[in-house]
């Protein structure tokens, strides 16, 4: 049979059709784990935390992050008497060594530990010029390694903070939420690894979870609801100068 | 009819067009991951590439199945509470393999103090200790059992 041009030209679709399936690879599915079952969030019991870093080193270890990037990190706040619009704030090396003990400040002080929000309305995503972020079925504010091209777009959306480039890949990079973790039906590695329970892994599609009851009977903020991003970290009791 | 005289080239034009656009379209086809779009403008399977990254905390419930005895220490004290990997650190390698890989010794002198060294924004409800005034430099376990730290409990020194 002679192929003319008008026949390649009718089998070029078929062909493109074809290639398609021949470049993808099959997606690993993971077992036992339905992404429309979660919605994942976060609980911090403010008044739990003592500040040790536990948080960020163990983050530090799981994720691999690199050293002076931090996915979560852990601030200390401190507000003079009645000045509360303008806290003294300092987070040294994320909180990873601790703090510097201050013996009797004065005025009022106490630890805040930061982490991406996983907004549901995220400014984050709504920005990337190619999707390479998203928030997942289950909640999870998630960057594509493969897909994202390193033009800080997200990092600069972020009211939050949370984002930054990974020296080593040249990517834009944040909290997973130990994805790869609760997956597995594990806590992410910051609570795994709080001694005192300030950090709580919330799924706050589980009617079990006791993240409902708590939400109901505290009084509980999220950063910056200004902002409408419908952040899903929840910090109990936190004290009005937190920004 | 004279104005359709000359056509011929117009449907070749047309022809070169068709033709570019089926390019176009068989190579967004072939260049456009599988999965993208199936949940949403972005990769689908870049969520399992996330998920498949290995864990270095193991949990507490692994250490449960073969640290019976520390538990049963633990339950009455302060510590009940707090996770073995909290002090020990990320061991899924010796839960992987408890034969070849064995934790650290743990330097309670610097550990301890991580927590309860004394700290103005440290809650008030939590213990706490100026390390240099309370012991010295000692290693808290000189006293203290870490597994249930009150002083006077058995195995405390």
């Amino acid at each position: 049979m002679n192929i003319t041009r008008r026949h390649l030209l009718l089998l070029l679709p078929a062909a493109g059709v074809a290639w398609k399936y021949i470049l993808a690879g099959t997606p690993e599915a993971a077992p036992n784990y339905k992404l429309s079952e979660h919605w994942w969030g976060m609980l911090i019991d403010l008044p739990k935390c003592i500040g040790c870093g536990n948080c960020v080193r163990a983050c530090q270890a799981e994720n691999d992050v690199p050293d002076g990037y931090y996915r979560t990190w852990v601030e200390r706040y401190h507000v003079s008497d009645y000045d509360i619009e303008n806290p003294q704030v300092d987070s040294p090396d994320g909180g990873k060594s601790g703090f510097t003990p201050v013996k009797e400040a004065g005025g009022k002080n106490f630890f805040v530990p930061k982490l991406c929000n996983h907004c549901a309305d995220s400014p984050c995503t709504q920005v990337c010029p190619v999707g390479a972020t998203f928030v997942s079925p289950d909640g999870v504010v998630l960057v594509d390694k493969e897909y994202c091209l390193g033009c800080r777009y997200c990092v600069q959306a972020c009211p939050y903070g949370c984002r930054f480039i990974n020296p080593r890949t040249n990517t834009a990079e944040k909290c997973t939420l130990c994805y790869h973790r609760i997956t597995k039906g594990l806590t992410t590695a910051c609570c795994e690894s709080c001694p005192t329970g300030a950090r709580q892994l919330a799924d706050l599609k589980n009617p079990a979870d006791p993240i409902h009851e708590f939400l109901k009977t505290h009084s509980v903020h999220v950063l910056k609801p200004s902002m409408a991003t419908h952040a899903k970290v929840f910090y109990n009791e936190m004290d009005g100068s937190v920004r | 009819m004279n104005v359709f005289k000359d056509a011929g080239h117009l449907f070749r034009l047309a022809g070169i067009f068709v033709a570019g656009l089926l390019l176009f379209l068989v190579i967004r086809h072939s260049v456009i991951p599988k999965s993208f779009g199936q949940y949403g403008h972005y990769r689908g399977s870049a969520i399992s590439e996330v998920a498949v990254r290995p864990v270095k905390f193991s949990g507490h419930q692994s250490c449960e199945a073969c640290h019976a005895d520390v538990l049963d220490k633990k339950k009455d004290g302060k510590h009940a509470h707090v996770n073995c990997e909290a002090c020990h650190g990320p061991l899924a390698m010796h839960a992987d393999d408890p034969g070849s890989v064995k934790p650290g010794k743990l330097d309670t002198a610097i550990l301890c103090a991580r927590c309860h060294e004394a700290n103005a924004a440290k809650p008030k409800w939590f213990p706490q200790v100026a390390s240099a005034e309370h012991s010295s430099g000692l290693p808290c376990d000189t006293c203290h059992q870490p597994h249930n730290p009150a002083m006077g409990v058995s195995g405390a020194k």
